[in-house]
């Protein structure tokens, strides 16, 4: 008998321990420092002072990203169109960009677009160039780098629609920007949605670098306090979380959207 | 209907089709046969444009079939084609497939393009299936989907690329079923299949195609019966076990 009941209670052991390997560890040690963190925020002086001052910058950081990503999604579009056509100087051009985009650092790029290309175009425009707010012009060279990489996207979603499908709408008549808009590019999109969804925290995560240009994120904010209070750990502690809960909300979010798509195209 | 002189179709080194030239009449069934690789889809092909002919002229319905865009559109439209693949578009039903070429390339409206297209569902026997997904229909199903989507257009002409050579054998009926109805009801018709009992029993005109060269065309009857052509024979013997 001894054997069978201590295999047996080995079994429930190790089911125990099979559940607790399945539980979202990395999940839980972010909550729980969370929670740490939010118990600093209620009541330690310092990490009070850091979070009012830098969550003035929320707004500018989500604004910054939400915008540059949907002209980002835009530029995409239509550059990944290019990227797929016979048009040889659409290619070329689209190539072009997609090219020198994704080969330069975004930092690089940043500074590029904001202080090399926007202050000649406004001039051109007859607007003075120190009138434009730098937050403009940060969404602008997000928008173009982060174009390069959704022009891809789009690009590989496109071609992984067979070419059956559009030979079927040609052969029933649709010119070639018809059969794009309502039969290959709906079925691309919903292939790429995730991936989309992902860039979304991505740029979230690299409008950090729009700091450089003196405009006031969430990153920007928190160097400001670290450099005139020298609270540097507190400080990065509070920005590192705040992009962390903003991220991991999005991450689930985007993870519920394929789970829906999963299920719609069962 | 369709004149066809001449036609060339190059692939790099591989000459495809080799001066094809063919007529067809208003009402006539055409079934071209060959082995793969003869050449006869990518004739089908040139008829609508999906393959651009490397030299030769094609006249369909008295328009000839050239690079001018608007040209293009206006021939696909009037002629109606049957994939092997089917190609239905997964992200529409059944009737949706149906009525969107309807609505955007005939420009009609809603419920017009509804009533034809259930219509034509009726008349591939599926009517019921109009608000399916083309993944929850059985492969002979979707392809007579398809054929129902070519029809909704009012073509003049339609040509099939092998449309029964990808269905289990269980459905090849159902479908050549409805292809010997439109031949019945005085539609032009090309088809490019490896179905002898279709040809022999729909067709005005066989055609035998071997490396991109028309070998052989006479009616059904003498072609089965007493194929001139040695290739032609050899073919028939092959096919016919």
């Amino acid at each position: 008998m001894a054997p069978i009941s201590s295999s047996a209670k080995s079994s429930t052991q190790n089911q125990f321990v099979g559940k607790l390997s399945q539980l979202p560890w990395w999940l839980i040690i972010i909550i729980l420092a969370g929670l740490v963190l939010f118990y600093n925020f209620l009541s330690n002086e310092t990490y009070v002072a850091i979070f009012s001052r830098v969550r003035s910058g929320i707004v500018l950081t989500v604004a910054v990203a939400t915008v540059s990503y949907f002209i980002a999604i835009v530029i995409g579009l239509i550059v990944g169109l290019g990227r797929v056509s016979k048009n040889p100087i659409i290619y070329n051009l689209a190539t072009l960009y997609v090219q020198i985009v994704r080969g330069v650092p975004i930092l690089v790029l940043i500074f590029y677009v904001a202080l090399v290309i926007i202050p000649p175009m406004l001039t051109l425009f007859g607007i003075r160039p120190a009138t434009f707010d730098f937050s403009f012009r940060a969404v602008i060279a997000l928008a173009v780098a982060y174009g390069g990489f959704e022009a891809e996207t789009f690009r590989a979603g496109i071609q992984s629609i067979g070419r059956g499908q559009m030979e079927a709408a040609r052969s029933l008549g649709m010119s070639y920007m018809q059969a794009m808009r309502y039969i290959i590019l709906p079925q691309a999109v919903r292939r790429i949605l995730p991936p989309l969804g992902n860039d979304f925290i991505s740029i979230l995560k690299d409008s950090s670098l729009v700091s450089v240009l003196g405009v006031n994120d969430i990153t920007n904010l928190a160097r400001l306090y670290a450099a005139s209070s020298f609270r540097y750990p507190e400080t990065y502690n509070t920005l590192a979380f705040m992009y962390l809960a903003m991220t991991l909300i999005l991450s689930l979010i985007v993870k519920a959207i394929e789970n829906r798509l999963a299920k719609s195209s069962q | 209907m369709i004149e066809i002189k001449n036609l060339v179709k190059q692939f790099g080194k591989l000459r495809a089709v080799d001066d094809v030239s063919l007529t067809v009449g208003k009402g006539k069934v055409v079934v071209i046969i060959g082995p793969s690789g003869s050449g006869k889809s990518t004739v089908l092909r040139c008829i609508n444009h999906l393959e651009v002919p490397t030299s030769g002229e094609i006249v369909v319905d008295g328009i000839v079939v050239s690079q001018n865009h608007k040209n293009i559109n206006a021939i696909r439209a009037e002629v109606g084609m049957v994939f092997q693949q089917f190609n239905l578009f997964p992200h529409l039903t059944a009737i949706e497939n149906i009525m969107l070429a309807q609505r955007i390339v005939r420009g009609r409206g809603q419920d017009e393009a509804r009533k034809m297209a259930m219509q034509q569902l009726e008349r591939v026997g599926i009517p019921e299936k109009a608000s399916v997904y083309p993944s929850q229909l059985s492969g002979g199903q979707q392809q007579r989907v398809a054929i129902a989507r070519a029809l909704a257009m009012n073509p003049k002409i339609m040509l099939f690329d092998e449309p029964t050579s990808a269905l289990d054998p269980e459905m090849i009926k159902e479908v050549l079923d409805v292809m010997m109805e439109l031949a019945k009801s005085g539609m032009t018709m090309i088809c490019v299949t490896h179905e002898m009992g279709f040809a022999r029993n729909a067709a005005d005109e066989v055609i035998f195609m071997d490396h991109g060269k028309i070998v052989e065309r006479n009616t059904p009857q003498a072609f089965f019966a007493n194929p001139h052509e040695a290739r032609a024979q050899a073919f028939l013997r092959q096919i016919l076990h």
